[in-house]
């Protein structure tokens, strides 16, 4: 299907996915120097602008792609493959445009938003992380002050992806002054509505473009900015589902690339010597076949979330086997991303060892292991053993 | 029921209000209840009652306020 749309030649009428292609291509570019420098992947970004992808999980009707969950994840996996920091940038907007999507909407002011996103092709960033909740994503200090149709807000959070870069904020905080840590909602921010001041530094290991350092967050707007679902609903619906299956497929992304210069080593070895397998065959058979495990599962979860959504039933994704299930998917390919890296750095030794070099390995390792950190693991397991406590598998 | 019902949130639901003031309607995640605690609400319940909570109940909704629980238990327990 892709290669028909291909055909027609107006490069914006293309499949998602070639568009995704091509702005891999630019991010690929870039990639080295956005590590080096721990800058903001600004060229991909605008590649994205250019290709109208900040908007391809808006619904046509107002102007995006209507992607899937299957196609989002295609996405993210191609950028993954070139540049690991575009593709979680990407992939954390569409978390958030698919908030607004999913419980913004039908509010008129959410559509009107949602339609400028699309012609305007805006960057939304996230600020779910605060000062002294701990990384508990489900609970907040800050509160919305109300003041007849409008509000104020001040948030100290700890971390704020490409929070300077973006052009628009969705924010976590507690209903009002009195409400407990839990009952929480989400305050969306367009750039004029807020302030952001005390901004930290980002100075990491992997994941250097994403510019994620801590910053206050002063805001005043007006209430129809506040989604009308419970963060406890949106949470549970959204964020956390599109969070791990939409990381899990840029974390198989940079897998991928790893495999791939593994493949290349390999293969230039065994022409300097045809007949004699290279030494690194047997591993380089053994690592394929541990992506394709990944690759398996990550398509398969996504493919079960579209099925869920097509319903009209908000709560498909909330199901405790589907919770275990996506839960799962995020614990095993995280790991599996550090572990196919390493095994691909096995493969190529020195050369992948070296930063320069089209062997080079050093900025997927480092990228990788961001993975069991974001959301870190220990907590999603504790989660799964205490929902095991109440789940029945039959 | 609904007071034995009462007593396990009181104990296990992790409420910043106290039960006893709640409406059988009102929002237990709104009234500070984390997935985590209702979770245990879910296995003091199952031992209270004598009752599993078969997979197609565990959803958010089943377990949002008293009332949606006692729902839930009449259901499984009809019949007894």
């Amino acid at each position: 299907m892709n290669d028909s749309i291909a055909k027609t030649g107006l490069s914006l009428a293309d499949a998602p996915l070639l568009r995704a292609q091509r702005v891999a291509a630019v991010a690929g570019k870039h990639a080295a120097s956005v590590d080096r420098e721990a800058r903001f992947p600004s060229e991909s970004i605008e590649a994205l602008r250019n290709e109208r992808l900040l908007s391809s999980y808006v619904p046509r009707e107002l102007g995006g792609d209507g992607c899937s969950i299957t196609d989002l994840v295609r996405q993210c996996l191609v950028l993954g493959q070139q540049c690991a920091n575009s593709a979680m940038v990407y992939a954390m907007h569409q978390i958030q445009v698919a908030s607004l999507v999913r419980h913004g909407l039908p509010q008129p002011w959410f559509e009107r938003y949602l339609g400028k996103l699309a012609s305007e092709q805006l960057l939304i960033a996230s600020v779910t992380s605060e000062v002294g909740t701990s990384g508990d994503l489900r609970s907040s200090i800050c509160h919305v002050e109300t003041d007849g149709a409008g509000f104020k807000l001040r948030k100290d959070a700890t971390t704020i992806s490409y929070g300077s870069e973006a052009d628009a904020l969705l924010l976590t905080a507690r209903r009002a002054a009195n409400s407990a840590p839990g009952d929480q909602v989400m305050v969306f921010l367009p750039k004029e509505t807020y302030r952001l001041s005390n901004v930290g530094t980002w100075d990491t290991l992997g994941m250097r473009g994403t510019r994620s350092p801590p910053a206050l967050v002063e805001a005043q707007g007006s209430l129809e900015q506040v989604l009308p679902t419970p963060f406890a609903e949106i949470a549970p619906q959204t964020q956390v589902p599109f969070s791990h299956v939409l990381w899990s497929g840029l974390w198989l992304g940079i897998a991928t690339d790893a495999v791939a210069r593994a493949r290349a080593f390999v293969r230039a070895a065994a022409r300097q010597k045809p007949g004699t397998m290279p030494p690194a065959g047997l591993r380089l058979a053994e690592v394929t076949s541990t992506l394709q495990l990944m690759r398996n599962n990550v398509f398969d979860v996504a493919e079960e979330s579209d099925e869920r959504m097509q319903g009209s039933d908000n709560e498909s994704l909330t199901d405790m086997g589907f919770v275990l299930k996506m839960n799962n998917l995020k614990i095993s390919s995280s790991q599996l991303a550090v572990q196919i890296v390493g095994q691909a750095l096995q493969i190529c030794g020195i050369a992948g060892y070296k930063n320069e070099g089209k062997y080079s390995l050093g900025r997927q390792l480092r990228d990788a292991h961001s993975a069991t950190l974001m959301i870190n693991n220990d907590r999603i397991h504790q989660t799964n053993a205490s929902l095991l406590l109440v789940h029945k598998d039959d | 029921m609904i007071d034995r019902i009462r007593k396990i949130l009181e104990e296990h639901g992790g409420l910043a209000v106290d039960s006893s003031g709640l409406a059988e309607d009102a929002d237990l995640y709104r009234a500070g209840m984390s997935s985590h605690a209702s979770v245990n609400v879910m296995l003091a319940l199952e031992g209270e009652f004598d009752i599993e909570f078969p997979d197609r109940m565990l959803r958010a909704r089943v377990f949002s306020s008293a009332g949606s629980i006692r729902a839930a238990i009449e259901e499984l327990t009809a019949g007894r």
